[in-house]
């Protein structure tokens, strides 16, 4: 038998396959939480991405690679726009973020604006037209176990890697960067420096929205190359507790995306293999391991917040510091 | 234009912020109706005969009210003392899943007996739910937004799992299609709740039992002990734990009293509705998110919760009677979140005073 049929090769690359999306998704939700600004919309951003995206390579007509170019900035810039409404209530308004996002899921979320959009569309039941295949990098994909775990994956893979490296040296090595982490730490500081607190919160708000889209498209341009409504089935929520489980970090939503996509597909995994158990208890692992993982973080040597932004969740007014 | 605090807020703008905010979203989702090309006015005027004037709407309505009713009640509980349970949804399930099962297990019992049962399986399930994020909130300082809202898909799992498995006890399997098409066991006739007609309308009895419910909330906030501690943990937890409020008791408490009112909002599901456990049916109506919906525009007051339940009951019920092509699902979330949008927005002008120069 050839190693690369292996069960912990295949596991690892399909961890890497399914838990892509999460590193969109919760790179977009880091990036907001680091201006200060929670958004519990995450859910249903993605779903509007996926619904739009899917939209997209059904009516767009041209080269597959544009095509899915095109679909996959096309989720993005959904949910950037429904994300615009979140930005306004919390930043401009003061709203309270925690009801506002739920809002925001409920809205855009399975049985609101995606199915909505999605039935209008009749998108249920169609194949899509274009879907994201893995690619054989440097034709190396049939190297022993490297091979299909580095060099057999698809586009927004490899798209997701370079975000990560990017996000990481924004954060760091910038002078916007540190400007964004002074406003999600301590607003009131960053305003005597002259920083516009609400311009920053904006602009991360909606670039988190923008990238939680890309992570919807991925459902249904790479996942399951369709559209079903509800068809993340709280990949948003996952997103955003990754962001927690990665202490605010972008190499670390690396890790755990990988984790949770690990978890997602050691059932198809082992049903393959003919393990035998109820299909809801493997369905259910990504939903349990979520709780597991978060009270593990939560206590012992997290227990002073380690790494969350000092004023997340909380907005900031001028007049009233 | 000047934004300046407000020390303290007219009675009459918080009615009047909350009904202005579901004007506003209509007309908001007018945009997107015509968007789609469809006729707003003709598309509200349907939903409106639908909800309330039609012969028998009025019925249906109060039968979609109940449940979001319960979980309205469930996530005001919670939401006042900011303890964000959005597990509503699950919780309702499992009540859904205690009340049939001790409907089933008592079926050869007097009538009165098994509704007792239902409402107490119901109560136990939903709480017994509740329970496992609040002692993680309390004990291990647990996010209770994410472990409750994760629950939500496990608890879906479970519904799943009780009717598709064949050892389940929750499964039919006297019939042949009942082996083919899984199924739940039908509950006998004397678990089906009684109804009181009144002129229009039929009222459920989970209907009754939810205002009751609604009352006994507002008088645990309003003129006890342990509502008053937990009004002092939700403004402030140092000053709560500095007043040596056992907080962590309060937390586990009162999670399990959000989850035990939304596992009535399951068992009246299943004692008023559906007389079986039927897992897609439930896991489509998506009562639990709706409730949270229901008591943000309550601004978390329980008799707020039952006028806001019965108006949103009403669109969502008009929503399940007028679906299909002309009406695609969809439409009721859309509506439901904008509304919650405008009350938010509205909410500045509870807080502050606007005013131009």
């Amino acid at each position: 038998m050839n190693v690369n049929d292996s069960i912990v090769v295949v596991l690892v690359s399909s961890a890497i396959f399914y838990g892509t999306p999460l590193v969109f998704a919760a790179l977009g939700e880091l990036l907001a939480e680091r201006s200060g600004v929670l958004n519990l919309g995450v859910e249903g951003m993605m779903l509007m991405g996926a619904v739009t995206a899917f939209w997209s390579v059904q009516h767009l007509s041209g080269p597959g690679w544009l095509v899915l170019l095109l679909a996959t900035l096309i989720g993005g810039l959904a949910a950037l726009a429904v994300s615009i409404i979140h930005a306004v209530l919390v930043v401009g308004l003061r709203a309270n973020q925690i009801v506002s996002g739920l809002a925001l899921t409920i809205f855009a979320g399975a049985t609101g604006l995606s199915s909505y959009v999605g039935n209008v569309g009749k998108l249920g039941g169609q194949p899509a037209h274009h879907e994201f295949n893995a690619l054989n990098v440097l034709g190396l994909a049939d190297l022993p176990v490297v091979g299909p775990i580095l060099f057999h994956q698809n586009a927004l893979v490899y798209a997701s890697w370079a975000l990560v490296l990017i996000a990481m040296a924004y954060l760091h090595r910038t002078r916007t960067g540190l400007h964004l982490r002074a406003v999600g730490e301590s607003p009131q500081t960053a305003d005597v420096m002259g920083v516009n607190v609400a311009r920053y919160r904006y602009a991360h708000t909606l670039v988190g929205g923008l990238f939680a889209g890309v992570g919807g498209a991925y459902f249904s341009l790479a996942i399951t190359p369709n559209w079903i409504d509800g068809m993340t089935s709280g990949a948003g929520w996952i997103a955003i507790a990754l962001v927690i489980f990665a202490f605010w970090r972008p190499e670390m939503t690396l890790a755990g995306a990988y984790l949770f996509g690990l978890f997602s597909s050691l059932g198809f995994v082992l049903q393959a293999r003919q393990v035998h158990l109820p299909p809801e208890v493997f369905a259910s692992l990504p939903y349990l391991m979520t709780v597991v993982v978060l009270v593990a973080v939560s206590t012992g040597w997290a227990k002073q917040r380690l790494g969350a932004p000092a004023a997340l969740g909380t907005p900031y007014v001028r007049e009233e510091r | 234009m000047r934004i300046q605090r407000r020390l303290t807020t007219p009675r009459w703008l918080v009615v009047a912020v909350p009904a202005a905010s579901l004007v506003a979203a209509f007309a908001a989702a007018a945009i997107v109706l015509v968007v789609a090309g469809k006729d707003p006015i003709a598309t509200y005027s349907r939903l409106l005969d639908r909800a309330f004037l039609a012969p028998g709407a009025l019925s249906g309505t109060l039968v979609t009210a109940t449940p979001l009713l319960f979980t309205g009640l469930a996530a005001a509980a919670a939401f006042r003392i900011r303890l964000w349970n959005i597990g509503g949804e699950g919780q309702l399930y499992l009540g859904a899943v205690g009340a049939s099962g001790v409907g089933l297990v008592l079926h050869n019992q007097p009538a009165a007996v098994i509704i007792a049962g239902m409402i107490g399986g119901g109560l136990v399930a939903g709480a017994a739910w509740a329970t496992i994020p609040g002692l993680l909130k309390a004990y291990f300082n647990t996010n209770e937004i994410i472990t409750s809202l994760m629950l939500n898909y496990v608890a879906s799992l479970v519904l799943t799992y009780l009717i598709f498995d064949s050892r389940s006890f929750w499964r039919d399997l006297s019939t042949f299609s009942a082996r083919a098409f899984p199924q739940g066991k039908p509950l006998p006739d004397a678990a089906s709740w009684p109804t009181v007609g009144a002129g229009l309308a039929v009222i459920p009895f989970g209907f009754f039992v939810g205002v009751l419910a609604a009352s006994a909330l507002w008088l645990m906030y309003r003129s006890t002990i342990f509502g008053f501690q937990a009004r002092v943990l939700g403004d402030s937890p140092p000053a709560a734990r500095y007043a040596g409020i056992k907080t962590r008791r309060l937390v586990v408490a009162m999670m399990a009293l959000s989850g035990a009112l939304a596992g009535l909002g399951g068992a009246s599901e299943i004692g008023d509705f559906r007389h079986v456990l039927d897992p897609r049916g439930l896991q489509q109506s998506g009562f639990g998110y709706s409730g949270i919906v229901v008591a943000a525009l309550a601004r978390y007051n329980p008799f707020a919760v039952a006028v806001v339940a019965f108006l949103l009951g009403g669109l969502a019920n008009a929503g399940y009677s007028l679906q299909g092509p002309d009406f695609p699902a969809g439409l009721v979330g859309v509506l439901q979140g904008m509304i919650l949008f405008f009350a938010l927005g509205g909410e500045l002008l509870l807080r502050y005073r606007v005013s131009f120069q």
